[in-house]
């Protein structure tokens, strides 16, 4: 039963990101992408990882698309101003990503495949992570803080205008 | 007991850091006495040890921790204090207290005085991690620390250039007998597999002849280096750069002393090969002859003594050549008593003097300089070899050992030797003491007595001059020879007959009849008659030879410098710009040619980039995966 | 539950896709919605990985991705909006300064 529902979902996920990429649309693309998140949410449910299942939604699905969103809408980009590759340039690509494709995969099916299904686990569980995540990783926990407060400082001085600039404007 | 051991290195360390790094904020008298104090404290641990030696202690070792560790090679960082270690201790550290006394009076108007405590005192720390390292690397340690602030030390007035190319040379000099010691020590540890003075001369006897001989000869080389002897000696006249408490404690009584220590340390080794000692005893023979005979045409107050150490320090390498280990560590320590005796004198003529240094314009101090002139008059008499004071019985000693052991070829030329010696020293004295004034009005005004923290160590090391013979009586006096009783446990020394009482009893005769002869010879040559030495460009036939100190410095400077230089001009001419830049300049051009066509893949565009990027990974797996 | 294999598959599907994504678009935008893709891609295979052996730290480094990846964008859009400001475009054609 659970088997069903993972490859609906993996089929849903491979082809909302694949819509993701085809899009003509920056607006729609990161519709899309949106839907992917929650499709692979999904998955994580699936695998009793109920906190990532809710972190990815919050982050990803929430914040960080949003913010995507929130600057599609802020530079006024839609399809009329999408850049356009050359075909011959999009098949090189499509070209070279297959070949990724084919090369993980073969690595996959030369090495011993296993076809036990996952276990059931609660190592997923709030309360569980939670644990770890406050015993044994606590420092690279605190120091992820410092890496955001980097990050944000870091984007506050890249988006500031600066001085030279504003006098343009104002003049 | 080990405690002693640490509290006598670190004290001097502590002195070192003390003065070196707070001694311009501390007054001047300050610095001197924390300097001396810390000495002084280094000297009281070395009569605790000894005291404990001589009541029949086991030498005490001190293991702190494991230095170099690699490998099979093992070095702890540990100190041994035997008898031959605690013996130079206490010249070491009693010699240098009284040079520290001294240095406060002589050094108080300069500039740099905290900073030449500071280096004294690194000095003695230098010398005891010498002569207490439990193994050779240790040694070798203290071996380099001594050369360091030897070269510190000689170049103290670097102001002046000369005195500058003099430290340089002391240092160069060195490095040539340093790589011979490093060397041997290597050779000791290819066949000991570690340079533990106590593992390594119990299992001497394992190692074949020949290699003993080689390391031997590789340690003697070093010796020959620090100690100033033919072909490595004419660093230490020049070191006389420094000033005259350094030329006393470091190129007179102990850093050149260390040579000795080395041979005598290792006299395991030296006794059971002919081979090298050997060359120790004709290197030893040759330098006190050469070095006797220069020292009879210099007009340098300073360069006569210097001159002297050298000549004394190779009889010392002619006892240490016969096995007569304790017989040179005896004169080793009755040298320290009057050639420190004897330079510090001069320091305080020079002080007199306002800083001639040369006899010619001297003359006559001895009404001025009172307690000077009483001194070094004695320290004259002692290494003259007058009975009965110290250098009597040690040069005494020597020659008969030399006598019952080597023969009589080598009798004379030391006993030649000891006569030039007298010679040389009378001279100095009659010149600088006696006789009219020959310097200028104003020298002649400005003459003084030196404060008392000079005269003291003068007097305290006048009466060791005159007194420490007794520590070695020869058996014409007594059976009780203190020194060879106290080392022999330590030292392997060659079998040598005791002299006959006839031989003693001809040799303090003929000794003393020739010493009357020669007073009273130089008295009237140099008092009566007023006759003062020339310049050396004046000098005819083979006094000019001798005035130039055999050509040496031009000699190596012929063979050895300028070859040098023209192999560095063609090294740099041809090898270096032609050659060298050579491939330079083509691999320059060629990097050119190939970015020329490599650049066009840089387009700039990112995309590009990332389309690399995959390609590359996508190359990688694939040759991963065919792998 | 599929076995392991099957999400190996599914993140070097998903992955592979980012990859072309990257490739063909010239948005720098979309640009950065691949590479987020691409780091979800990851993710899942981590969390397959910790459920197959029973470990939690693989989630927790996806927890740490996940932190990494959103200072990422904030910077990232803030350097997005920095060209656009400049050039008026965000077509990362338009970037070939690196040439010189």
């Amino acid at each position: 039963m659970l088997s069903y529902i993972f490859y609906i979902l993996s089929g849903l996920t491979i082809l909302t990101a694949i819509m993701m990429i085809a899009a003509r649309n920056p607006v729609h693309s990161v519709l899309y992408l949106i839907i992917t998140f929650f499709l692979i949410s999904g998955q994580y449910l699936l695998m009793n990882a109920q906190f990532l299942f809710v972190v990815n939604i919050i982050v990803y699905a929430g914040a960080i698309m949003v913010l995507f969103l929130f600057v599609l809408m802020l530079l006024n980009l839609n399809k009329e101003t999408e850049p356009q590759k050359s075909m011959k340039t999009k098949l090189a690509g499509v070209i070279s990503g297959g070949l990724l494709l084919v090369n993980l995969l073969g690595a996959l099916v030369k090495s011993n495949s296993s076809t036990e299904s996952l276990p059931i686990t609660d190592v997923g569980l709030v309360k569980n992570l939670g644990m770890v995540l406050f015993t044994d990783f606590v420092v690279p926990f605190e120091i992820s803080s410092i890496l955001f407060l980097a990050a944000m400082v870091g984007a506050v001085l890249v988006g500031k205008r600066h001085k030279g600039e504003m006098e343009a404007i104002s003049e | 007991m080990g405690s002693y051991i640490a509290i006598a290195l670190f004290s001097p360390l502590l002195g070192f850091t003390i003065s070196g790094l707070f001694g311009r904020f501390l007054p001047k008298n300050v610095t001197g006495i924390i300097a001396s104090l810390s000495v002084f404290v280094s000297f009281v641990c070395s009569i605790m040890l000894f005291n404990h030696l001589h009541n029949g202690g086991d030498a005490v070792k001190l293991e702190t921790f494991n230095w170099i560790a690699a490998g099979n090679i093992s070095i702890d960082f540990s100190f041994l204090a035997d008898k031959l270690s605690v013996w130079m201790m206490m010249i070491i550290t009693g010699v240098g207290f009284l040079i520290h006394i001294y240095s406060m009076g002589y050094m108080h108007h300069d500039e740099g005085f905290y900073k030449f405590f500071a280096y004294l005192n690194l000095f003695i720390f230098s010398m005891l991690t010498l002569v207490l390292g439990a193994n050779y690397v240790i040694m070798f340690f203290g071996w380099e620390g001594v050369g360091l602030c030897s070269y510190l030390l000689i170049g103290f007035w670097y102001a002046n250039k000369e005195y500058g190319y003099a430290a340089r040379k002391a240092f160069i000099m060195n490095r040539i007998g340093d790589l011979g010691l490093l060397l041997g020590i290597f050779m000791l540890f290819n066949v000991f597999g570690t340079t533990d003075y106590q593992t390594v001369f119990s299992s001497a006897g394992t190692a074949n002849s020949a290699t003993i001989e080689l390391i031997c000869i590789l340690l003697f080389v070093g010796a020959v280096g620090k100690s100033a002897q033919i072909p490595l000696f004419t660093w230490l006249p020049d070191a006389m750069a420094g000033p005259t408490p350094v030329s006393a404690l470091i190129h007179a009584a102990t850093m050149v002393t260390a040579g000795i220590y080395l041979v005598a340390r290792s006299s395991v080794f030296f006794v059971s090969s002919e081979l090298a000692s050997t060359i120790v005893l004709v290197v030893g023979l040759v330098t006190a002859v050469v070095a006797a005979t220069i020292g009879l045409k210099q007009n340098d107050i300073k360069k006569v003594l210097a001159y002297s150490t050298v000549s004394q320090l190779g009889y010392m390498f002619v006892a240490l050549g016969v096995g007569a280990y304790s017989t040179a560590l005896f004169h080793v320590t009755t040298h320290a008593f009057f050639k420190a005796l004897l330079f510090l004198g001069s320091g305080s003529v020079i002080h007199a003097m306002s800083g001639e240094q040369d006899i010619r314009f001297m003359g006559g101090l001895s009404k001025k300089l009172k307690i000077t002139h009483f001194t070094f008059l004695l320290g004259t008499l002692a290494i003259a070899g007058v009975p009965p004071l110290a250098g009597f019985f040690s040069k005494d000693e020597i020659l008969a050992k030399a006598f019952y052991g080597n023969g009589i070829l080598v009798f004379i030329l030391l006993a030649v030797t000891s006569v030039i010696t007298a010679v040389y020293m009378f001279r100095l004295y009659f010149l600088t003491f006696h006789g009219e004034f020959r310097g200028t009005e104003e020298q002649k005004h400005h003459l003084h007595e030196s404060p008392s923290t000079m005269t003291i160590p003068l007097i305290i090391l006048a009466i060791l001059s005159c007194v420490g013979g007794g520590l070695g009586l020869s058996s014409l006096f007594s059976h009780h020879h203190f020194a060879d009783t106290f080392l022999s446990s330590v030292l392997t020394n060659a079998n040598i007959p005791h002299p006959s009482h006839l031989f003693e009893i001809v040799v303090l005769v003929v000794s003393v009849v020739l010493l009357a002869i020669i007073i009273l010879m130089t008295r009237s040559y140099y008092t009566k008659k007023q006759n003062v030495p020339t310049s050396a460009d004046e000098e005819t036939g083979f006094g000019r030879i001798l005035s130039k100190k055999y050509y040496f410095d031009e000699i190596y400077k012929t063979l050895i410098q300028k070859p040098i230089e023209w192999l560095s001009n063609f090294a740099h001419d041809f090898i270096d710009r032609k050659f060298i830049d050579g491939i330079v300049n083509i691999s320059g051009r060629g990097v050119t040619v190939c970015g020329n066509y490599l650049r066009r893949v840089q387009t700039g565009n990112v995309e590009f980039y990332l389309l690399a990027m995959v390609v590359g990974v996508i190359a990688f797996l694939i040759i991963y995966q065919l792998v | 539950m599929p076995p392991i294999d099957h999400y190996i598959w599914l993140s070097s599907i998903l992955f592979s896709i980012g990859v072309i994504g990257v490739l063909i678009r010239r948005n720098g935008i979309v640009l950065l919605m691949c590479v987020e893709l691409m780091l979800n891609a990851v993710n899942l295979l981590f969390t397959a990985f910790a459920t197959n052996f029973q470990d939690s730290a693989g989630q927790v480094f996806v927890f740490f991705i996940m932190v990494v990846a959103a200072a990422e964008v904030a910077v990232g859009l803030a350097i997005l909006v920095m060209i656009y400001r400049n050039t008026k475009s965000v077509d990362i054609s338009l970037l070939d300064k690196l040439k010189q």
